[in-house]
């Protein structure tokens, strides 16, 4: 079990003078200060609290290390101060504590994973002119709608969905064309709605046949009906779009129901990029492809960062990494702004050029808000572990496709 | 029985007279929003109280009608290109419509207590799940309201826009269950909530009554619903038509005092104090702070069993006037 | 376009997890038709359960079956410990109260769990997890075709203690006349809480036989509540046989209606039901006239 970070008594005193004295004094904030303040926003709380969570560990690691490595040196290194706020899975409670964050002083904020939410927060946040990295909320709309405010470091759904379907084709055709037909099992809500509709418009371009596309509910309780669905139409490849416990229900009736497509094909599947469901069922997880969030499994830094998730009894997820991540982002825009002033930093921000991280982006470099070196990777669980299969550069393992008849 | 009404109809207008100017004192964004938020809810649970409070009937699902109202702008907003103060307008005769629909059939079929509470449950489930399912309502993906500031479209661009504009439309509220307490339709709803057969024995149609008080109830829910949706601009199905909304509903006139006029506002102002509160001492240990707000609802049902309200009443020696003047008797 | 091959599996399948759907309805409908309370928090009690059995699997190594005495006690204690010195006091005359109480227990109850156990989805490997029986027509699971069982065993029991046991006259006694129950000397304090807690008692059996096949997080209580009102409503409340044949019904409903209108739509089955239940006959299947 991960100890949640305590509340520091200092940092709630200070939330609340700020909160109290920025009408009175609004000259003080200007001075410089010892600590930069950085609001941590997530959903902790409410139905994607597991994500939440992970979320505000990766910015917490992030944050711990900066300050240890000397905090921020063009500032006198000044260190970073986290001010942590809950969403509760819920976007008005997101917008409001935005208000909360602003008070308090924040010089940006990072979060709030989920896309709805987000579209929310980033909004609140730019009637203040608070830098806002958004750290996954992938529905496009998110970086669309002219908030200079606004920066996503990772792919937004389509970038997500042209890449799995590049890679994808690339796969096919290597291994010989074995696929022809697909089905799609898509969870109903905003990315996997928005998902499957994309899919439905692309692959028949592309030479494959969509059997049936089936939605289903988040909770599903149960997964039989379906399994017997694909066990009836046999696609050649399935690709299922869904949250962590439905993906895990759905492999597990699958391996129950002994349904083996010829590939399984996850796009931001659940669980397919998660540690835990490899441990957890390492074989009903075996050779299931996703294309999804993942760093370059050849850096250092990310292995390193990765061992000490671990040690903290977490596993290494999307949600963790691209968090690091976007706080280094900030703390490189920090470096060179040379200020806490949000201008400055939006303008910092805008104009990044950073290229020592661990995701397999390139150097970044933001138009309207979104950073364009950004991509999904394709990753396949082989042999108990999840390995990069496309694009080759960043590779460490050779997809097996088809996955061999059990 | 004048006295004392003209006593709340005072109370009112010293709340209007103390809280207009607050945007123009509370130089804090982030303690106006928190008061928008608490109106809202307020008024949300304002639409509550008309059926649950005085008229006896417990929903469940009255985000049915705040959900029906914000897809209503929002789907005439986007896909038409009407303006929200128009949407507004029509969100709430939609919503009043679905409120007659359900009130008509449930009413016809005679449930009542927990059966009329599970119903009205049952009803938001279907309409969520149809929001979930049909294109014009973006299905799952949810409807994103294009940014158009301006009081026009009723995006504000401060928060005190939308502060007075719900604290007009929760005085609007006062004044109505201040009028309904006094008025003849009032007394029938009441006389129903207290004993439907011997209302009708009076001559009271239990029917009719009611209907009338499921469709004043979800009109005002579906307005609120519209303003929801150009507050923050995104709604789903599960936001508009999920149990939370529901939830939120029937606890602020509950906890603050049911079938009472200040009961929503009060109740709204306390949840929302409280909920900050948790936020404040446990902000940074997820969970802590919603055990610490069940931890105070359960005690106040515990103690405080007639709501906050019930407190005011003792307190301030105003236990007589209330119970003569109808409130809680 | 559908075979006909895959609708009597669907069938069979529903019947499994309508089993499910019952045993989470057992508890609930006890608790319904005695007290006449809409317990809010049953949800949360289920999620309680499964987190016991879970941490029993991971901590001790003890198989959920086995586990089944342990929890059902276990939950048996917390049930009747909450209507007695929660619950009970929270009345004071007024539905809404009880309402509220049971609302505020399950917040509280959720986020303790959050919070000391974080919102991480947990599952637990058995032997038996991947198992199937083959009924030439479909593969069904070891854990399913066990809880369907489970079910079954459950019912007849509460049905034999509701019929042959004192505490059972006693408990129906009060379900139908309080005031008389209370002047031939039952003590209701005492037996309202036995009801709570052997409602519970159900949830602690439905979460050993529901967790092999399942998952537990803080939320997971959520999945489960609505159906289960269902259940209770279709049998008619306080009736098990009516709570049982509900659950079945259910899981069939809302496994054709998956089949046939695809399964975010085909939800709509079990709440038209619903509705169409309380409308046309709101003392359900088997429950009787109020």
């Amino acid at each position: 079990m991960i100890k949640t970070p305590r509340v520091s008594r200092r940092h709630f005193l200070a939330g609340t003078a700020a909160a109290a004295g920025v009408a009175g004094f609004p000259g003080i904030l200007k001075a410089q200060p010892r600590t930069i303040k950085v609001g941590v926003l997530h959903p902790v709380t409410g139905p994607i609290a597991p994500s939440g969570q992970q979320c505000r560990l990766g910015a917490k690691l992030a944050i711990d290390t900066i300050n240890a490595n000397g905090g921020i040196a063009s500032m006198g290194g000044a260190k970073l101060e986290p001010i942590y706020a809950d969403a509760q899975s819920k976007p008005d409670v997101g917008a409001a504590e935005v208000e909360k964050l602003n008070e308090a002083g924040v010089s940006a904020i990072i979060g709030p994973f989920a896309s709805g939410i987000a579209l929310a927060t980033t909004q609140a946040a730019a009637k203040h002119n608070i830098p806002h990295i958004v750290d996954v909320g992938v529905v496009d709309q998110v970086v669309t709608r002219g908030l200079t405010n606004t920066f996503r470091f990772g792919p937004g759904l389509s970038k997500i969905v042209d890449s799995a379907m590049e890679n994808l084709v690339a796969l096919n055709n290597q291994a010989g064309k074995p696929v022809k037909t697909v089905m799609i099992v898509h969870e109903e809500s905003a990315f996997g709605a928005g998902m499957a509709k994309t899919l439905n418009e692309k692959l028949p371009a592309l030479g494959f046949e969509v059997l049936e596309t089936i939605p289903h509910a988040n909770p599903t309780r149960d997964f039989n009906n379906i399994a017997l669905k694909v066990k009836g139409r046999n696609p050649d490849l399935l690709i299922p779009s869904n949250y962590y416990n439905e993906f895990v229900l759905l492999a597990r009736t699958l391996r129950q129901q002994k349904i083996r497509p010829k590939a399984v094909y996850a796009i931001l599947g659940g669980a397919a990029s998660q540690y835990r469901f490899v441990k957890e069922f390492p074989d009903a997880a075996e050779f299931i492809m996703d294309c999804n969030h993942w760093f370059d499994p050849r850096n250092p830094v990310a292995l390193e960062l990765k061992k000490k998730v671990e040690a903290e009894k977490a596993f290494f997820s999307y949600e963790v990494f691209l968090n690091y991540e976007c706080v280094r982002l900030l703390a490189d825009a920090l470096e060179r702004a040379k200020s806490t002033d949000r201008a400055a930093v939006t303008h910092a921000l805008a104009s990044s050029g950073w290229s020592n991280h661990f995701m397999p982006y390139g150097p970044t470099k933001f138009v309207n808000g979104q950073n364009q070196g950004a991509a999904p990777v394709n990753t396949q669980i082989l042999q108990k572990d999840i390995k990069v299969i496309f694009p080759k550069d960043f590779a460490n393992a050779k997809p097996v496709f088809p996955a061999p008849k059990a | 029985m004048r006295t004392p009404t003209l006593r709340t109809f005072w109370a009112i207008l010293i709340f209007a007279l103390v809280l207009l100017p607050l945007p123009l004192l509370v130089r804090s964004e982030f303690w106006l929003t928190w008061a928008t938020l608490a109106l809202f809810y307020a008024y949300l649970g304002q639409a509550w109280n008309l059926l649950g409070g005085y008229g006896g009937q417990f929903s469940f699902g009255h985000a049915l009608f705040f959900g029906t109202g914000a897809y209503c702008t929002a789907v005439l907003q986007i896909h038409v290109g009407v303006n929200a103060w128009a949407g507004f307008v029509v969100a709430a005769v939609a919503a009043g419509i679905v409120g007659a629909a359900t009130g008509w059939l449930v009413f016809r079929y005679g449930l009542r207590g927990s059966y009329f509470a599970l119903v009205t449950l049952a009803f938001a489930e279907v309409f969520r799940i149809l929001a979930n399912s049909f294109a014009f309502t973006g299905a799952g993906v949810g409807l994103l309201v294009p940014l158009m500031p301006g009081a026009w479209q009723m995006q504000f661009e401060t928060k005190a826009g939308f502060f007075w504009l719900l604290l007009v439309l929760v005085i609007a509220c006062l004044l109505l269950t201040w009028w309904l307490q006094n008025a003849r339709f009032g007394a029938r709803l009441m006389a129903v909530r207290e004993n439907e057969d011997a209302a009708r024995a009076l001559g009271v149609d239990p029917f009719n009554t009611k209907l009338l008080a499921i469709i004043a109830s979800g009109a005002i829910a579906g307005s609120a619903g519209a303003v929801y949706v150009q507050l923050f601009l995104y709604i789903d199905p599960g936001i508009a038509y999920g149990p939370s909304m529901s939830i939120e509903a029937l606890l602020v006139p509950i906890i603050g005092g049911l079938g009472t006029v200040f009961g929503p506002v009060l109740g709204a102002f306390a949840l929302h104090t409280i909920a900050e509160i948790g936020r404040l001492v446990f902000g940074e240990a997820p969970g802590l702070n919603l055990v610490l707000y069940g931890v105070l609802l359960v005690l106040m049902v515990l103690f405080l069993p007639n709501g906050l309200f019930g407190l005011g009443r003792f307190g301030f020696g105003l236990r007589r006037y209330f119970k003569r003047g109808g409130a809680n008797a | 376009m559908l075979e006909f091959s895959i609708l009597l599996p669907a069938i069979l399948n529903g019947l499994t997890i309508g089993a499910i759907y019952a045993l989470i309805a057992l508890g609930l409908t006890l608790i319904y038709g005695v007290l006449h309370i809409i317990n809010f928090a049953h949800g949360s009690l289920l999620m309680l359960a499964l987190y016991g059995v879970f941490f029993l699997h991971s901590l001790f190594g003890i198989d959920p079956y086995l586990a089944l005495p342990v929890v059902g006690i276990a939950l048996f204690g917390i049930g009747y410990g909450l209507q007695r010195f929660v619950i009970g006091h929270a009345g004071h005359g007024r539905d809404e109260n009880i309402l509220l109480v049971t609302l505020g227990l399950s917040v509280i109850i959720e986020n303790l769990a959050l919070y000391l156990w974080r919102a991480d989805t947990r599952t637990i490997e058995t032997p038996y997890s991947f198992e199937t029986l083959d009924f030439g027509i479909a593969f069904i699971a070891v854990p399913k075709a066990v809880a369907f069982a489970g079910a079954l065993l459950v019912a007849a029991l509460l049905w034999l203690l509701m019929t042959r046991t004192d505490l059972g006259r006693a408990i129906r006694a009060l379900a139908k006349e309080r005031q008389g129950a209370k002047l031939v000397g039952i003590n209701v304090e005492h037996i309202f809480a036995m009801s709570f807690g052997i409602g519970c008692a159900c949830l602690g059996v439905a979460a050993c036989l529901l967790l092999p096949s399942f998952y537990v997080s803080p939320q997971v209580g959520h999945a489960f509540v609505l159906v289960a009102f269902t259940v209770v409503v279709l049998g008619g409340m306080g009736s098990f046989v009516g709570a049982l044949l509900g659950g079945l019904i259910i899981g069939v409903t809302e496994s054709l209606g998956g089949l046939f209108f695809g399964e975010s739509l085909g939800q709509l089955g079990i709440f038209l039901i619903f509705i169409i239940v309380l409308l046309f006959r709101p003392t359900g299947l088997l429950g009787q006239k109020a």
